[in-house]
């Protein structure tokens, strides 16, 4: 028999739908995993276990952390009166692995896309307007992608904040054109966050 | 001066052909062989070495070779004014690659590597046919003298399609409209900006020029203003007429390209078959005239079934003419009469076919 018991393969199939596994990988890691059962997989099925049981979005910023708050809203070190607002959080990550910005996030988790069906309810805009006012925010950083999406979500935000008098820039500087900012490494995103513009 | 010329051309399950390389010079490449033989498909594969779905606009599944359907590849090696060049371009089924150099590239790159102009036989309706064929073909010449154009194209576009579906969905929200107007207009200038100066150069390259084919009067008929601030005031404003249509109805989208036959007049829909066909081919050649003046070579050029259609005196001409641009010039014909008038100053090709499979035979 070439292919290994049901089970197994049950765990291969799940495995191989993350991002940046394919089958053939999938493969190895769960291989890997069974020699391992000790280090590896007893500890990764606990570690599962208590994240599926205890991860959630962020109320506020809609972070992913284990409680209400995220540990970023729950810091009050962070109220600095900036809010940097990212497609998603792989970006906020992205942003924090640079250590520059001492501010909030916010989340949006997409863009605007009509043809997506994705507006901006969607996007948690109206809560970041609400933010914007009670956090008594001094400047909203846009963080978006310059994809046309991105670029539009930015241009709606602007309009949105603009009665509020609050300063909206964006980072769009070194930002490459269609470039994700998760993909971007630290000395770029310290550089477009110091270079930010007023939109 | 360094020119512009695909020198090594390999295609793999393109159409018609299932497996072949043919290396090439900087010389017109004059290709002859029976209907069917896979001649358009051979220049078709170099029209797709720039950004866009080739001279025939297909889908890249429509390519990929029957009936093993597998997905196809052209592999191109180019000399270019800015060095030698390796572009690879494929489909698997669905969208194109794109790679350059080794590395993948986006589709716009290849806007950078190779200029390339055509003509092809459904344009000799061009001038009396609707204008989204005018407008293609004057923004294909646009590309060959601005590679930033197509991604300005790109972006225009992604952002009208995004307004019209709020359009047709009904929705009001004026702030999602505003923000995706700031960007076709932007876009938008851009684009309409691009067109005005090519047009300009070319008309500058028309003028003075030696040619036996006649000039043309090139002119755009906008839909709308063409400077940003006042396009996305316009756009505004036609708000309630588009939620009506369900789509925009202003703005370089419905820009038309209209021309006169500068000797008589006339404009270029009343012009005779051959009168037309003319014009189109003395647009070609001061738009290659133009690019070369511009980017230090002359583009590529794709003409298939040009031949053919002039006689003898305008034949020899064209010939001598893209001779003396130094044009790396890819023509398609039936005969191999039709170039002999060209003999010993282009690079021969005979394309036969035999149960389906195309054969490129190197005859020069
Ligand atoms: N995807 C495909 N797979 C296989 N064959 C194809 C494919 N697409 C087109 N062909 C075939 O390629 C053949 C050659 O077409 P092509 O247009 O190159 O001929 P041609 O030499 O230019 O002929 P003509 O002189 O009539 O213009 C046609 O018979 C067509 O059916
Ligand atoms: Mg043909
Ligand atoms: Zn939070």
């Amino acid at each position: 028999m070439d292919r290994p018991p049901s089970d197994i393969e049950a765990l291969i199939e799940l495995m191989a739908r993350l991002p940046g596994l394919g089958p053939r990988s999938a493969r190895r890691a769960v291989l890997r995993m069974i020699k391992k059962r000790g280090q590896l997989l007893q500890p990764l099925s606990e570690a599962m276990v208590k994240v599926a049981a205890t991860a959630r979005e962020c109320v506020n910023c809609g972070n992913v952390g284990t409680s209400e708050l995220c540990a970023i809203c729950a810091d009050p070190r962070r109220e600095t009166g900036e809010i940097c607002v990212v497609e998603d959080v792989a970006d906020l990550w992205a942003m924090e692995r640079s250590q520059v910005f001492k501010g909030r996030y916010h989340v949006l988790g997409g863009t605007l896309s009509a043809l997506d069906a994705v507006g901006p309810d969607e996007l948690r805009i109206p809560r970041l307007v609400d933010r914007a006012k009670t956090e008594e925010a001094r400047e909203v950083i846009l963080a978006l992608n310059a994809t046309i999406d991105g670029q539009t979500t930015a241009h709606y935000i602007a309009g949105e904040l603009e009665a509020l008098g609050v300063r909206v820039t964006s980072l769009a500087q070194g930002v490459p054109i269609g470039g994700e900012l998760d993909y971007l490494d630290d000395g770029t995103i310290t550089a477009a966050l110091n270079a930010r513009k007023s939109l | 001066m360094p020119g512009l010329a695909v020198t090594e051309l390999t295609l793999s399950h393109f159409r018609s052909h299932r497996r072949m390389t043919l290396e090439a010079g900087p010389r017109p490449v004059a290709i002859f062989g029976p209907n069917g033989a896979g001649k358009t498909n051979l220049i078709e594969a170099v029209s797709l070495l720039s950004p866009g779905r080739g001279m025939r606009r297909a889908g890249a599944d429509e390519i990929a070779r029957r009936p093993e359907a597998l997905g196809w590849k052209i592999g191109a090696e180019m000399d270019t004014p800015s060095g030698r060049h390796s572009v690879e371009t494929w489909s698997e089924g669905g969208p194109r690659s794109v790679q350059v150099d080794g590395k993948p590239a986006p589709q716009a790159a290849l806007g950078r590597i190779a200029r390339v102009v055509w003509l092809v036989p459904s344009m000799d309706r061009l001038w009396i046919e609707a204008s989204e064929g005018r407008r293609r073909f004057l923004d294909r010449m646009v590309l060959a003298f601005d590679p930033g154009h197509g991604e300005a194209s790109l972006a225009y576009e992604k952002a009208m399609r995004q307004r019209n579906r709020l359009l047709k969905d009904q929705v009001r929200d004026a702030g999602w409209y505003g923000a995706l107007e700031a960007q076709m207009a932007s876009a938008g200038a851009r684009i309409a900006s691009a067109r005005r100066s090519a047009l300009s150069r070319i008309a500058a390259a028309q003028e003075g020029a030696v040619t036996a084919f006649p000039a043309a009067d090139l002119f755009v008929e906008a839909e709308g203003p063409e400077e940003e601030d006042a396009l996305a005031e316009a756009f505004a404003r036609g708000r309630p007429a588009d939620l009506h249509a369900g789509r925009t109805l202003i703005g370089p989208h419905r820009t038309d390209l209209g021309a006169t036959y500068t000797a008589k007049g006339v404009p270029a829909a009343q012009c005779s078959t051959g009168e037309q066909k003319a014009l189109l081919i003395s647009l070609v050649l001061a738009q290659a005239r133009a690019v070369a003046e511009d980017a230090g070579a002359p583009p590529l050029l794709l003409l298939d079934e040009v031949a053919a259609h002039l006689d003898e005196g305008r034949r020899a001409a064209l010939y001598d003419e893209i001779v003396r641009l130094g044009a790396q010039a890819w023509m398609t014909g039936t005969g191999p009469e039709l170039f002999e008038p060209l003999e010993g100053r282009a690079q021969r090709l005979h394309v036969t076919e035999a149960d389906g499979i195309s054969r490129v035979e190197d005859v020069t």
